[in-house]
């Protein structure tokens, strides 16, 4: 492991001498603040939603389709009915009014295939998971029993599952549509006047340059949060109470209205503590309209909570792209022009944003390169698997795996390092502003900084001549140097941007702070945490803005009754958006006090100026605090006239742009030619997140987003078989990394601040994720260049590597091929690099 | 139903429950301790993970019939007198929890490590927490937080 026991000596050390932690140091802004919330989480007073207890609540259990596709022929639900505790056994024509629709909320074109998506199924499943009956019952264990009774006769369908088969449209998702094909969408640099043709480009390369085409795999993954998906409705009362395990419980609330017909004011959404989401909870879901109808009909509370098995089949699964590159260069690495063409599988419906994510990839993949054309096509398809949506990156990584990856194809066609082609292409510190080939602007960077303290951290020049010295001494044991410079756009985001894209809701974020007249400070947040720490974060922003201790701030969200505007959190948007709008209403309390804080001290307001939670008068040192006036208006004696005794204040803010974090990740593997096992050696990243509030909780974001992309580039895959099953339907079978597969990293930051909010932050939730999966894989590839091999689908199992280097060596390329799919049968292989046209092997 | 007597977190409880009821149901639905938590079904994930008789075990594994006689150690029980477990500490203070919901089986997971190994090496702490999911922090905080309490126990 990278961390030597005396490292690690040091590391406890520094944490039992308390050192590097609170200080109690203003300004706040930057302190490594231990959280806020760890208290409850670490002493088990934690309230999940499924901890809640109702009187006379009942419980719910699904009846789930094993089925892919298949026509529903009869329900027989009279066992189920008459066991013992059960209270209602219902399905969709108990429901003739409906129970509310599962939106797809970013249509990306007008004539986008949406299929209806309805929370229960009463005629024709179109996934395995989907429910088509629900089982109320005393308690959890007695609504499960009789969910077994329910007797359901299927007549099985012809399915499709993959996208390439999708394309063929023999066989029909949704037979009804006509077509597999959902949308197609596209960004071109010539129509949209931001850089040339790159036909034009790729023509000219191939006569006098270098063309590279690649095809790439983005497997399907499972979110995997480590809570499962909960739900308690409470229909009695004046307002209905949906406590939900969610990410964005104002959508949720938004939805619930606009396609129940419930009015909106009588319902309240709670996401009360959220166990992780990472994009799996961003959806509103089947689950929670069921719940939300059954409790209605019967009048009393009812909780659904579902098991891991039913949670890695019928949460929505992220990725599933095929990719297909076409790079054009000069010989000497200059790229010229970059062609991509993805086809991303929606499952069996849009999801809420589950069109737009592919898209996203649009903006990312000429990443912080300079390319003068660019043409991105993407085409969706319908399939009778899991429902796709967002996940960590949300197709961000997707794009940044395809570039990183074909950046180091170049590297080794031009014969350079993968870092020197990288400096060629990338934008350089002084040209920010900078408007790319896609048409973003990016406002703030310095790759040059972050790649030259990632290769001081990593060891560079050493490693690559160790890499030098075993590939002379034909060590089995190989060492590959994985290079990934990535950067997203992350900010969501700015509302007309979103409008253009049909987006359906803007992007802005709320905010209200109330000061209470005893001196402690309430920020109330639209954003909707379920891991990242606003609650400390927000608090360390007030804290500075206002002048008063850390410790007096509580931040309140997570229910539409208190947090009554918002929209939730997801892409990285919390704090760029969020945060901003914290600081403009505090902005405004400062702004309100100030005249009451004149009256109080009989000053003009034009001479006070606010410092450390002060007002005072200019060469004096006479002041009173901004607590203080919070307690005056409290009393209202004594107050400016013409004024409303109050000074809270709420704010709501709109991004101008994105934000574009960026960094440079590097990481060693070990490659073992003889048994294809791979092993990470070192993992270094330097990270330019723009200005940041914690250093803790930036480094624990950063943690768990390298796991989750290096796990997309190891160990995880959903797989499915040939009856649309899902194979990886346990934890047992799906593999999340554990402990003793992982290291310890090494993280650093660089800073460029963003010029889209005042805090000068971009965003940290998504970027270990989205720079990790190339960096491992090229890793791996680099490895085993010498070899021929120039690909390695993932997720690179020691099976898939070992595959790879049998073939290679046998010289018949057949199953390094098998490694990838085509996106067209007569696509050029892969394996064979002869017949792509240039000799790639070093 | 089959009558249980079990002492949790130090107070003593007699219940009549259905054979087949899994220690976790018991201490969540029945007593209401609901720090611990459920992640997963197939024993794979940890989040449940508690002690019985001081050494730790999956409640998800466990039925509550095989805890009759026996004392149960929660989450809820590892503070004494308003004070944090080393434990607990070194997880707050390390960052060793994002979302939190796998911390409570890893807190009793690594409580137990320590009883084994009061000194483990990196390897030794992944290697140890193995049987222990989380998605949030990718470990490097946790094996920080286990080494610190090492350390402190010292």
């Amino acid at each position: 492991m990278s961390v030597s026991p005396d490292a690690l000596a040091e590391i406890a050390e520094e944490v039992v001498d308390g050192a590097p932690q609170d200080d109690g140091a203003r300004p706040e802004i930057g302190n490594r603040r231990l959280r806020k919330e760890d208290q409850r989480l670490i002493t088990g007073r934690t309230r999940w939603t499924d901890n809640i207890i109702l009187p006379g609540m009942l419980h719910l259990a699904m009846v789930r389709s094993p089925h892919a596709h298949a026509k529903i022929v009869s329900i027989d639900t009279d066992a189920a009915k008459a066991a013992t505790n059960v209270l209602g056994v219902f399905t969709a024509a108990d429901f003739p009014e409906g129970m509310g629709a599962c939106a797809n909320a970013w249509p990306i074109t007008p004539e986008q295939v949406t299929p209806d998506h309805l929370p229960m199924i009463g005629d024709r499943v179109a996934c395995a998971g989907e429910i088509v009956a629900a089982v109320v019952a005393r308690s959890a264990a007695a609504a499960r029993d009789a969910a077994e009774l329910v007797d359901v006769e299927y007549d099985e369908l012809p399915a499709v599952f993959d996208a390439l088969e999708a394309m063929k449209d023999e066989v029909l998702a949704h037979p009804d549509k006509g077509t597999n094909k959902s949308a197609f969408w596209q960004l071109d640099s010539a129509s949209a006047g931001t850089g040339g043709d790159v036909e034009e480009a790729i023509a000219k390369a191939r006569e006098d340059g270098i063309v590279i085409e690649r095809e790439y795999r983005q497997q399907r993954l499972i979110p995997a949060f480590m809570e499962p998906r909960s739900t308690v409705v409470d229909p009695t009362g004046e307002q209905i109470t949906v406590w939900s395990a969610t990410q964005v419980p104002h959508i949720l609330r938004f939805l619930i209205a606009a396609t129940t017909g419930i009015q909106e004011s009588k319902v309240r959404v709670i996401a009360p503590d959220v166990g992780g989401g990472f994009g799996g909870k961003l959806q509103t879901t089947p689950e929670e309209f069921i719940t939300l109808a059954v409790a209605r009909r019967l009048g009393k509370p009812v909780k659904y909570t579902e098991t891991r098995s039913e949670s890695l089949v019928s949460a929505h699964h992220g990725r599933d792209q095929y990719q297909k590159l076409t790079l054009s260069a000069t010989t000497d690495g200059t790229v010229t022009g970059l062609k991509v063409d993805l086809l991303a599988n929606l499952g069996a419906y849009v999801a809420v944003v589950g069109g737009g994510v592919p898209v996203l990839g649009a903006w990312m993949f000429n990443a912080i390169y300079k390319f003068p054309a660019y043409q991105f096509n993407c085409q969706t398809v319908l399939t009778n698997t899991t429902w796709v949506d967002a996940y960590r990156g949300a197709g961000r990584p997707e794009a940044t795996f395809g570039i990183e990856r074909m950046m180091d194809e170049l590297a080794a066609e031009v014969g350079v390092d993968p870092l020197e082609i990288r400096e060629k292409n990338w934008i350089k510190h002084e040209e920010f502003p900078f408007t790319s080939v896609a048409g973003m602007t990016y406002d703030s960077g310095n790759y040059e900084a972050a790649t030259a303290r990632a290769k001081e951290l990593f060891g560079y020049d050493e490693l690559r001549a160790e890499q030098a010295r075993r590939r002379e001494s034909k060590d089995p044991v190989q060492l590959g140097i994985g290079v990934s410079t990535f950067t997203e756009m992350c900010g969501l985001a700015p509302s007309r941007v979103l409008g253009s894209l049909s987006y359906g809701a803007g992007g802005w974020e709320n905010a209200a702070i109330r000061m209470l007249p005893t001196g402690k400070v309430e920020v109330i947040t639209g954003t909707s945490p379920h891991g990242q720490g606003h609650e400390t974060a927000w608090s360390q922003i007030v804290a500075d803005r206002l002048g008063v201790p850390f410790e007096d701030v509580e931040v309140l969200h997570g229910d539409t009754q208190v947090a009554y505007k918002g929209l939730d959190t997801y892409g990285s948007r919390s704090l760029v958006v969020g945060g901003e709008a914290v600081v403009r209403a505090a902005d405004k309390v400062i702004e309100k006090a100030k005249a009451f804080a004149a009256h109080l001290l009989e000053a003009n307001p034009d001479d006070l100026e606010f410092a450390g939670g002060r007002y005072t008068v200019k060469g004096t040192d006479q002041g009173v605090g901004i607590t203080d006036v919070a307690l005056a208006t409290f009393a209202s004696h004594n107050y400016p006239e013409g004024m409303e005794p109050g000074i809270d204040a709420e704010a709501t803010f709109d991004p101008d742009n994105f934000s574009f974090p960026h960094g440079t990740h590097l990481c060693a593997m070990e490659v073992d030619t003889e048994t294809g096992e791979t092993r990470m050696r070192k993992y270094v990243c330097v990270d330019d997140i723009g200005n940041v509030i914690n250093p803790l909780i930036v480094e624990g974001q950063v943690h768990g987003g390298l796991v989750q992309g290096i796990a997309q580039a190891l160990w995880e895959e959903a797989i499915f078989d040939d009856n649309g099953t899902l194979v990886t339907g346990s934890f047992v079978d799906y593999t999340l990394p554990t402990a003793a597969d992982t290291i310890s990293f090494v993280t650093e930051n660089t800073t460029s601040p963003s010029t889209s909010n005042t805090l000068g932050t971009k965003g940290v939730g998504e970027a270990g994720t989205i720079a990790s999966t190339p960096a491992v894989v090229n890793a791996i590839v680099d490895a085993l260049r010498p070899l021929g091999i120039h690909d390695i689908r993932m997720p690179c199992t020691p099976e898939r590597v070992w595959r790879a280097i049998q073939s290679a060596g046998s010289h018949d390329g057949e199953t390094a091929a098998e490694a990838q799919r085509h996106f067209h049968q007569d696509a050029p292989s892969n394996a064979d690099p002869g017949a792509t046209g240039e000799g790639s092997a070093q | 139903m089959t009558r249980i007597t079990v002492t949790v977190d130090g107070s003593t409880f007699t219940d009549d429950v259905e054979p087949r009821t899994l220690l976790v149901h018991y201490l969540r639905e029945t007593l209401g301790k609901t720090g611990t938590v459920i992640g997963c079904d197939t024993s794979n994930c940890g989040a449940c993970t508690v002690h019985l008789d001081g050494r730790s075990v999956k409640s998800c594994n466990v039925l509550a019939v095989q805890a009759d006689g026996h004392e149960v150690t929660t989450i809820e029980g590892l503070a004494q007198d308003g004070e944090l477990h080393p434990m607990q500490r070194a997880f707050h203070e390390c960052h060793a929890l994002q979302c939190g919901y796998c911390t409570p089986g890893m807190i009793m997971q690594a409580i137990d490590i320590l009883q084994d190994n009061p000194d483990p090496s990196e390897d030794e702490i992944r290697a140890g927490l193995e049987g222990n999911l989380c998605r949030c922090t990718g470990y490097h905080n946790i094996v920080k937080a286990v080494a610190a309490a090492a350390k402190a126990g010292e």
